[in-house]
């Protein structure tokens, strides 16, 4: 049993200490906003908030995730209302699959708690790690862009 | 023969599309599929416009076998063409139908939000009161008239919400990937080091019950019911397997040399070139060799499928793009009869093609044969993905002209080289196109590649010219061997022949000393063509030092699109970034506006990816491209700002648009860099080694 501390709550898992973030969050917890791409920390696609801070979960053994206060997709919304920057993507329509966006909306949440008025550049560093395919970045952009005015 | 939409004559059957149900709501159906591209979306604003209802009371049901209509694959830019309007047909029979059952004269009913009123009514009704939970038991033999476009109060507005995507910004588990079902296994897949490698021996002891694995042929298979597990036993059965390499992959010659020396045929597309000048010793004063290497798809989450076989019926949960298709195809690998094979289409990562989701699908399915009763999910790795999925193939373009004395072309060649750009399974061929039918025994060679010559086939696509020339030879050679496995990625053959034809305007007009706007127009004569070149100039305000255009219509009957690049080049480290793009286009009739913009700025970004960064990189032993590092693609820090604007013509048919700016960005991207720094540059991808190479020549 290893103790996690997941959107608010403290939940127990059963799995072997070194199964990735990626795989007890999606298969244990329920949270299918993390989503494998390339479990090589190359693309974003499984991005949590640990103590606040945008990782990559695909990497990330469970043994070294039970020390930090964890945050997926599924914990920044308060009940029904979405928060600012997942309500600024969707309005914006600013995805096209959507296989990237949780990753994404989490990595622009993190920059929107440190601070409320992003530059253009804020924005892409924060995201440039977080590949997406269909090319719906510059609504991405746009979006925040929209929500740091 | 009728004049309904296709997928009304197959389907002519009313109750498959449409159905009132008892609380209100209307269901509508296509057999097209969501990859992304807010198909969905755009059935359900068709539908609403049509019945004059809001489109939150319109649901949408898409793609099973059995149950929605099949409308074949959804690929080609095609899907609001055709499924748009048989939904568009179906619903103003279902409405003129619903309407009649009150009224003598239905044309006179008004209907606003789903409420019928009108002369003749003693009170207001509703489609609910006339229709809820009763089906319509009609067949559509004729077209009926359609709602008039003036009248639209739905399409074209630039405000709707797809109808896909507060789920996703939600996590709610939608894509294949996220399925569950109790008892369910995971699998992973064990692949051989290249196409040409065959497996020996492999220990499959160490796998202890209740994990599972098998060995087919060369084609092993691993489940858990813990995933993280079936990754760890691939891994670990795939470091003791043995293989030997039965051929080697062509890789030593460069690949536009290799497609000339491979040509196994040669297809005159055009040929207005009058008899007395020998087509084949046409001599031109001006030429140019482009070309473009193996491209991939490279989904972000590698594909995927589910599958189940209980009680004689394999049901699948599947991310194709033609769930028909992979339906016979598994029909006939595993030796079922069609009718005992359930294919759901559950959305995968956007595909942008013919990805690996058939293969993905085969292999599940493969999976659940061996252990039977059980669900199982199958997922790729992403080295699984960048190393299998079917390539978009490497093309060579060479491009010829005369320029007459008032410096007007008044002869165009255009040779395009290239491999297949069709390789969808094709169920009922000797051979099989999925990888698992290649390695189990008892399976399938590949189809042997033929060349198709309808009018805008694949190596061809765009291959004609938006161009008034007076006279042209336009020659598809069709090149066999491919080194790699090919099959349609977006825009097929138009994303190369277009950057050829754009690039190619360019270095015409800098010999006739003519700015490339103005020779552009000199040699158009399609209004609608004119019209977005002259949008886009005026959007960018013109098209100045570090821009380049670029022009096509979509297959030469579809979107029209063009596109203005601004670039900046590292004069140091010869860098090429894309600082804007401008975008205009005309696509008919718009149904989702901003799902237009957004398809083609989502096009236009994919592009300079392409262009940029890609280029599938292979040895004699296999693909070296695994992973996002050693196949890059465009970054958020690397992205234009992009401005689009829209030409609506609502008294036109829509045209298809998802794969409208792939070439005219291309061309457009190139003509920059040569704007910006003198370098013309025709061999993608433009890094900055290809940039110091051209500059060097």
């Amino acid at each position: 049993m290893t103790e996690l501390q997941l959107n608010g709550e403290s939940i127990a898992v059963e799995a072997i200490e070194t199964t990735p973030l990626a795989y007890v969050l999606r298969n244990e917890c329920g949270i299918k906003s993390v989503k494998l791409g390339c479990e090589a920390e190359q693309c974003g696609a499984c991005t949590v908030l640990a103590d606040d801070r945008p990782v990559p979960s695909c990497t990330l053994a469970l043994s070294d995730a039970s020390e930090r206060r964890l945050t997926t997709l599924e914990g920044l919304a308060r009940g029904d209302v979405l928060s600012a920057v997942q309500n600024a993507l969707l309005t914006s329509n600013a995805s096209q699959c959507g296989y990237c966006l949780s990753g994404i909306a989490v990595a622009a949440y993190a920059l929107f708690q440190t601070n409320a008025h992003p530059t253009h550049n804020n924005i892409v560093n924060a995201l440039d790690g977080h590949l997406c395919r269909c090319g719906a970045h510059p609504r991405v952009i746009r979006a925040l862009e929209q929500l740091a005015k | 023969m009728s004049n309904l939409p296709g997928s009304l004559i197959r389907t002519p059957d009313l109750d498959r599309w449409i159905a009132i149900e008892n609380d209100g709501s209307i269901t509508v159906s296509t057999g097209k599929v969501e990859l992304g591209q807010g198909i969905l979306t755009a059935i359900q604003l068709i539908a609403a416009e049509e019945l004059d209802v809001d489109p939150d009371q319109v649901h949408v049901r898409s793609a099973e076998t059995g149950i929605t209509p099949n409308e074949m694959v959804t690929a080609g830019s095609m899907s609001v063409e055709t499924s748009g309007a048989a939904v568009r047909q179906a619903c103003a029979w279902a409405r003129r139908l619903m309407l009649s059952e009150v009224s003598d004269d239905p044309a006179q009913l008004e209907v606003s939000n789903g409420v019928v009123t009108g002369p003749g009514l003693n009170a207001p009704t509703s489609y609910t009161e006339i229709q809820a939970g009763t089906p319509f038991k009609f067949q559509i033999v004729d077209p009926t008239q359609e709602k008039d476009p003036s009248k639209y109060k739905v399409l074209g507005r630039d405000n709707h919400a797809r109808i896909d995507l507060e789920d996703k910004i939600r996590g709610v588990g939608v894509f294949v990937h996220d399925l569950e079902f109790p008892n369910m296994l995971h699998a992973r897949i064990v692949r051989p080091p290249s196409y040409h490698h065959r497996l020996e021996t492999v220990d499959l002891t160490q796998i202890e019950a209740p994990d599972l694995g098998f060995v087919d042929g060369s084609f092993i298979a691993v489940m858990s019911t813990d995933e993280y597990r079936a990754t760890r036993l691939a891994e670990s059965v795939g470091n003791m397997a043995i293989w030997t390499q039965t051929r080697e992959i062509p890789a030593d010659k460069p690949l536009p040399d290799y497609l000339v020396a491979h040509e196994a045929s040669a297809f005159p597309i055009l040929d207005n070139v009058p008899q007395d000048v020998p087509p084949r010793s046409l001599t031109t004063a001006i030429n140019a060799v482009y070309s473009r290497p193996y491209l991939m798809h490279g989904s972000l989450g590698p594909s995927a499928a589910a599958a189940q076989l209980a009680d004689g019926i394999l049901t699948v949960w599947s991310p194709s793009q033609g769930i028909e298709l992979i339906r016979h195809t598994l029909a006939q690998l595993l030796a079922m009869d069609a009718k005992t094979i359930r294919v759901i289409y559950v959305q995968g990562a956007g595909c942008y093609g013919h990805n690996g989701a058939d293969d993905a699908t085969v292999d599940a399915a493969l999976c659940a044969r061996a252990a039977p009763g059980r669900p199982v999910l199958l997922k790729w790795s992403r080295a699984d993905e960048h190393q299998w999925e079917p390539y978009g193939p490497a093309m060579r373009v060479g491009m010829g002209a005369n320029l007459s004395g008032s410096g007007n072309v008044d002869l165009w060649t255009h040779d395009v080289w290239s491999f297949s750009h069709v390789g969808r399974p094709a169920p009922g061929r000797s051979g099989m196109d999925v990888v698992a039918a290649w390695h189990i025994d008892d399976g399938f060679q590949p189809n042997e590649p033929t060349p198709r010559l309808g009018s805008e086939s694949g190596i061809h696509r765009n291959a004609l010219p938006i161009y008034e020339f007076p006279d042209q030879q336009i020659v598809k050679r069709f090149v066999t061997d491919s080194p790699l496995r090919t099959s349609a990625l977006r825009s097929l053959g138009a994303q190369c022949n277009v950057f050829a034809i754009e690039s190619f305007m360019d270095e015409l007009a800098l010999a006739v000393d003519t700015d490339p706007l103005t020779f552009r127009m000199r040699h158009l004569r399609d209004t609608r063509a004119i019209a977005v070149l002259e949008r886009v100039v005026e959007l960018a305000g013109g098209v100045s030092d570090s821009r380049g255009l670029g022009l096509a219509q979509y297959k030469n009957r579809q979107c029209y699109a063009a596109v203005v690049a601004e670039v900046v080049v590292d004069t140091t480290t010869a860098e090429v970034r894309v600082s804007h793009l401008w975008i205009a286009a005309d696509a008919g009739r718009v149904v989702d506006r901003d799902g237009l913009i957004n398809q083609l700025e989502g096009g236009a970004i994919q592009a300079l990816s392409w262009c940029l960064k890609e280029a599938v990189a292979f040895n004699r032993d296999g693909v070296t491209s695994r992973d996002w590092e050693t196949y890059p693609i465009l970054r958020f820090n690397e992205i234009p700002i992009v401005e689009t604007d829209i030409i609506d013509h609502p008294e036109l048919e829509s045209l298809g648009a998802g794969e409208a700016t792939q070439g005219p960005t291309s061309g457009a991207l190139a003509n920059a860099i040569h704007s910006a720094t003198g370098v013309r540059v025709r061999h993608l991808p433009f890094t900055p080694e290809r940039l110091r190479e051209a500059a060097a020549d």
